[in-house]
C-alpha cells in the first residue's frame, strides 16, 4: 500500500523532471540550432536571459528522482544503474558539461570562448536528454531484470532509441513553447515568431516519432505498448494529444501563458500514460512495485519527508516561477558591480 | 559475520575494478567537496555582510555582499552539477550499497535533496533579486538560506555517519537487512560529532578562504576600507569557529575511538592493542608493524585517548587483515589526521594572534606576516577539508558499511577498462571546469580592482581620486 504511494511519488518526480528539466534541456537545444554568432545572437540572448535564474532549481528534480528511486526501491536503483552503465554515465558527463558550459559561458568576455562554452552547452543540451530517455525505454521495454549485467542490448535496441530521439523532440517543444511566452515577456517580437514556428515544428517531429514509436514497441515493448493502447493509459494519451494540440493552437493566439500550461500537460500526461501503462511493474515484467519496495517503515518516512517538503518547498517555488515571470528576477550586471 | 564468508569476501578481495571505481569516486568527491565549504557557509558570510550594509546603510558592505554574490552565482552553479555527479556515482560504481542498503540509510538524502532544492530555490531569488526586489525583501527572502544548507548537510552526514557506525536495522537469515528503524539509523553513533566537526570545518574554511582574498590585498597595499571590511567580517567568524573547531575535532577523535577502534588504530598507526601508547607524528608503518620515520612522543596517544597513559587503545592486529586497512591505507589515513591537527593547531594560533591584538587595541594586527599567515590560511584549511574526508573514509577501508559490507562487495561489475576510461574524460572535464571557475573568479577580481581604482569622471592623467580609503590606494 505504501510502496503505491511512493511509487506515485516517483512518477510525480520524473513527470515534474521531465517537464522543468525538458524545458531547459529545450532551450539549450535550441541554442544548439540557432546558428552562427551573428544570426543566433538574438535567440541565444533570450535563451540566456530566460533560463539563468531558473536553471538550477529545473535540474534539482533529477536528485529527487535518484534519491527516491535508491530510498524507496533500492533493487530498481540497482538494476537500472548495473545494466545501464553506460548511458547514464554518459549523461551524468553530459550534465556536468552542460551546467559548467552555461554557467561559464556568460562571464566570458571572448567571443571565442564564449563559442567554445556555449558548444559544449548546447552538445550537451542534446545527448543528456537522448542518454536518459535512452535508459527509460530500455527499462520499459523490459530489456533489463534484477541481475541484468552491462550490456549495449539493454539501451541500444529500437524502443530505446526512439525514446531517446522522443525525449529530445519534447524538450526541444517545451523549450519553444517557454521561449515564445519569454520572448513576449521580454519584449522581443522578433523572437515570438521565431520561437512559435519551433514549437510548431518539434510537435510535428513529436508526432512523427510517436507514430514510428507505436511501430517500434508493438513487438519489442509490448507490455508497455499494450498499457498505452487500452483502458486508462490511452485514455490519458489521447488528453495529452489534445493537449499538445491545443498548444499549437494557443500559440497561434497568442496566449502563450496558457500554451506553457498545456505544454507541461502533455508532457506530464504522457509520463503518467507511461507510468500507468507499466502497472503493477517497475520494470515489465521481472520487478513489480511490490517486488522492489524497501522497508515499509523506511517507505513511511519518506512519504512524510515529501510531504513536509512538499508544504516548505511549494511555496518558495511558487514565488521563484511568479517573481521570474514577472521580471523580478534579473542578474546583477557589471555596473552594479563597480558602483559604490 | 562467519568464517567461510570472510575468507569468501577475501578470495574476491580486489575484483580489477575496485581500484578506477574508487579513484573515480576519490576524484570526484575530492573536487567537489572544495566547494562545499563555500556552498554551506558563503550565503551565510554574504548575508552576515549584507545585513551589515542595509542597516548602517554602508555602501561598501553593500558592494562587497553584491560582488560575493556575483561569485556564489558561478561556484553554486559547479557545485550543483559535481553534486549531481556524486549521486549518479552511487548507482554507477557502488550499486551493491544502494541495493542492499539504500532504504536503510537513503533517508537521510531524501532530507537532503529537498533541503537543496530549497537552498537551490532561494539562492536563485537572492542572487537575482539584487537589482528589482525591495532592500530589506531581498534580505530576509534570503536569510533561509543558511538553515537550508544545514539541513542538506544533516542528511549527508546522516549518510555518511550511518556507514561508519551503522544500526537501526537486524540481518535476517541470508544477511539482509530487515526491521529497519529509521530514526537510529538517522541518529547513529558517529553522527552527531561528524555533524558538528563538519558544520565548523566548512565555515571557518569560507570565512578564511574570502578573508584572504582581501589579505593578499592588504598586503599589497590597498588598506581602504573596503579591503578592512572584506577582511574583517570573515576572518572574525572564522577566528571564533577555531578555537570551537579545536574542541570539536578532538571530540571526534575520541568518539572515533569509542566507536571504531580500527580506525583510530589506522589514524595513529597503533599496530599492538596495549596501555601507554605512545603518539607518532607523521612516520610510515610498515607490513611487519615497525614504524619508520615520524616523532615519538611517548605515552601521548594513550593520554589522548582517555586522559590516563595507562587507556588501554586497541590496535590493527585486534582483527584478521581482511578486515582492517592495509598499512598503506593506515599509513594515508595518518599522514591526514596528523596534517589536518597541525594545520587546526597552527589555525588556533593565527586566530589568538587576532583576539589578542582586537582586545588589546580594538584593531588589527600591523604585522605583515599576520596578514601573509592569514592570506594562506584559506588554502590550509582547504587542505583540512581533504584531509578530514580522507582520514574518515580511508581510515574506514575496507568496509564500505563499517563491519557489514566491504568495498569490493558494493562495486560495480562494470570493466575496469570503462572505468579507467570514464576517470580520464572526468579528470579532464573537471580541471577544464574547475580551471575555468578560477579564471574566471580572478578576472572579476581584476576587473572590480581596476574599475575601484579608476572612479568614474576620473580623466587619465588627471587628479585621482582617492575615495572612502585612509591611506590611498598604492599601486
Amino acid at each position: 500500500m505504501i510502496q503505491d504511494v511512493v511509487a506515485w511519488v516517483l512518477l510525480a518526480a520524473v513527470a515534474a523532471y521531465a517537464c522543468a528539466g525538458g524545458t531547459d534541456y529545450g532551450a539549450g537545444f535550441w541554442d544548439l540550432v540557432a546558428g552562427g554568432s551573428e544570426r543566433g545572437k538574438r535567440p541565444r540572448w533570450l535563451i540566456d536571459h530566460a533560463m539563468e535564474p531558473v536553471w538550477e532549481t529545473n535540474n534539482v528534480w533529477l536528485i529527487f528522482v535518484l534519491v527516491i528511486m535508491w530510498t524507496g526501491f533500492p533493487v530498481l536503483f540497482q538494476t537500472l544503474f548495473t545494466a545501464m552503465w553506460l548511458p547514464l554515465a554518459l549523461a551524468a558527463v553530459g550534465l556536468v558539461l552542460r551546467g559548467a558550459g552555461f554557467a561559464l559561458r556568460k562571464p566570458m568576455t571572448r567571443l571565442a570562448r564564449r563559442r567554445i562554452y556555449g558548444a559544449v552547452f548546447a552538445v550537451s543540451s542534446l545527448l543528456t536528454p537522448f542518454f536518459l530517455g535512452a535508459a527509460v525505454g530500455g527499462l520499459a521495454s523490459g530489456k533489463v531484470a534484477p541481475g541484468t549485467k552491462a550490456s549495449a542490448d539493454a539501451w541500444a535496441n529500437g524502443t530505446s532509441v526512439i525514446a531517446g530521439l522522443l525525449t529530445i523532440a519534447a524538450t526541444a517543444f517545451l523549450g519553444a513553447v517557454f521561449l515564445t511566452a519569454d520572448a513576449r515577456r521580454f519584449d522581443a517580437a522578433d523572437l515570438v515568431g521565431y520561437f512559435r514556428l519551433r514549437a510548431w515544428c518539434s510537435l510535428g517531429v513529436v508526432a512523427v516519432l510517436a507514430v514510428v514509436g507505436l511501430a517500434v514497441t508493438h513487438d519489442d515493448a509490448r507490455y508497455v505498448y499494450d498499457g498505452l493502447t487500452s483502458g486508462i493509459g490511452l485514455a490519458l494519451v489521447l488528453v495529452a494529444a489534445v493537449s499538445a494540440l491545443a498548444t499549437a493552437g494557443l500559440l497561434y493566439r497568442a496566449a502563450t501563458g496558457w500554451a506553457r500550461i498545456t505544454a507541461v500537460g502533455s508532457v506530464a500526461l504522457v509520463v503518467v500514460a507511461w507510468g500507468l501503462a507499466q502497472r503493477p511493474y517497475l520494470i515489465p515484467t521481472s520487478l513489480t512495485v511490490d517486488q522492489a519496495a524497501g522497508a515499509s517503515t523506511t517507505l513511511r518516512w519518506l512519504v512524510l519527508v515529501t510531504v513536509i517538503a512538499v508544504v516548505l518547498v511549494g511555496p518558495p517555488l511558487v514565488l521563484l516561477y511568479r517573481l521570474d515571470t514577472r521580471g523580478e528576477l534579473q542578474p546583477l550586471t557589471e555596473a552594479d558591480l563597480r558602483e559604490k | 559475520m562467519s568464517g567461510t564468508h570472510s575468507a569468501i569476501a577475501l578470495l574476491a578481495d580486489t575484483p580489477p575494478q575496485l581500484l578506477p571505481a574508487r579513484e573515480l569516486m576519490a576524484f570526484t568527491l575530492a573536487s567537489h567537496i572544495l566547494l562545499v565549504p563555500f556552498g554551506v557557509a558563503l550565503p551565510a558570510i554574504t548575508l552576515l555582510m549584507h545585513y551589515r550594509g542595509l542597516r548602517g546603510g554602508d555602501p561598501v558592505a553593500l558592494q562587497l555582499a553584491r560582488r560575493w554574490s556575483a561569485v556564489m552565482a558561478v561556484q553554486f552553479a559547479i557545485g550543483i552539477v559535481t553534486g549531481t555527479v556524486l549521486s549518479f556515482e552511487f548507482g554507477l560504481l557502488w550499486p551493491g550499497m544502494m541495493g542492499r542498503w539504500g532504504d536503510v540509510f537513503g533517508l537521510g538524502f531524501g532530507i537532503e535533496a529537498w533541503a537543496f532544492f530549497l537552498e537551490a530555490i532561494l539562492i536563485a531569488i537572492y542572487l537575482h533579486g539584487w537589482r528589482r526586489l525591495k532592500p530589506w525583501t531581498h534580505f530576509w527572502l534570503g536569510v533561509p538560506l543558511p538553515l537550508t544548507a544545514l539541513m542538506g548537510a544533516f542528511g549527508i552526514i546522516a549518510a555518511n555517519s550511518w556507514m561508519n557506525t551503522p544500526r537501526g536495522f537486524t540481518l535476517d537469515a541470508d544477511g539482509n537487512p530487515v526491521h529497519v528503524n529509521v530514526q537510529q539509523a538517522v541518529f547513529t553513533p558517529m553522527f552527531g560529532p561528524e555533524y558538528w566537526h563538519f558544520v565548523a570545518g566548512v565555515i571557518l574554511t569560507a570565512g578564511y578562504v574570502v578573508a584572504g582574498v582581501y589579505a593578499v590585498g592588504w598586503l599589497r597595499g590597498r588598506r581602504d576600507r573596503y579591503h578592512r571590511l572584506g577582511f574583517t567580517v570573515p576572518f572574525t567568524v572564522a577566528a571564533i569557529l577555531t578555537p570551537v573547531q579545536f574542541m570539536l575535532g578532538d571530540s571526534i577523535a575520541r568518539s572515533i575511538f569509542h566507536k571504531q577502534p580500527v580506525k583510530f588504530a589506522a589514524a595513529e598507526i597503533v599496530w599492538k592493542t596495549g596501555t601507554h601508547v605512545p603518539e607518532y607524528m607523521f612516520g610510515r608503518l610498515n607490513s611487519d608493524g615497525t614504524i619508520s620515520g615520524g616523532l615519538k612522543i611517548p605515552q601521548l596517544d594513550s593520554i589522548l585517548a582517555g586522559f590516563s597513559p595507562d587507556t588501554k587503545v586497541t590496535g590493527l592486529t585486534s582483527v584478521p587483515a581482511s578486515d582492517r586497512p592495509t598499512p598503506t591505507q593506515a599509513t594515508i589515513a595518518h599522514w591526514a589526521f596528523d596534517i589536518m591537527v597541525t594545520i587546526g593547531s597552527l589555525l588556533l594560533l593565527l586566530a589568538l594572534w587576532y583576539a589578542w591584538c582586537w582586545l588589546r587595541r580594538r584593531d588589527l594586527p600591523r604585522s605583515p606576516w599576520f596578514f601573509r599567515c592569514a592570506a594562506l590560511a584559506g588554502a590550509a584549511c582547504l587542505l583540512t577539508v581533504e584531509c578530514g574526508w580522507i582520514t574518515t573514509e580511508v581510515g574506514r577501508q575496507p568496509w564500505i558499511v563499517y563491519q557489514n559490507m566491504r568495498v569490493s562487495e558494493a562495486v560495480t561489475d562494470t570493466r575496469a577498462s570503462s572505468l579507467w576510461t570514464m576517470l580520464g574524460i572526468v579528470v579532464v572535464v573537471y580541471a577544464a571546469a574547475f580551471g575555468t571557475f578560477l579564471a574566471v573568479v580572478l578576472k572579476m577580481r581584476t576587473r572590480w580592482r581596476t574599475a575601484d581604482e579608476l572612479p568614474e569622471g576620473d580623466t587619465p592623467y588627471g587628479p585621482r581620486v582617492v575615495a572612502g580609503s585612509t591611506k590611498g590606494s598604492a599601486r
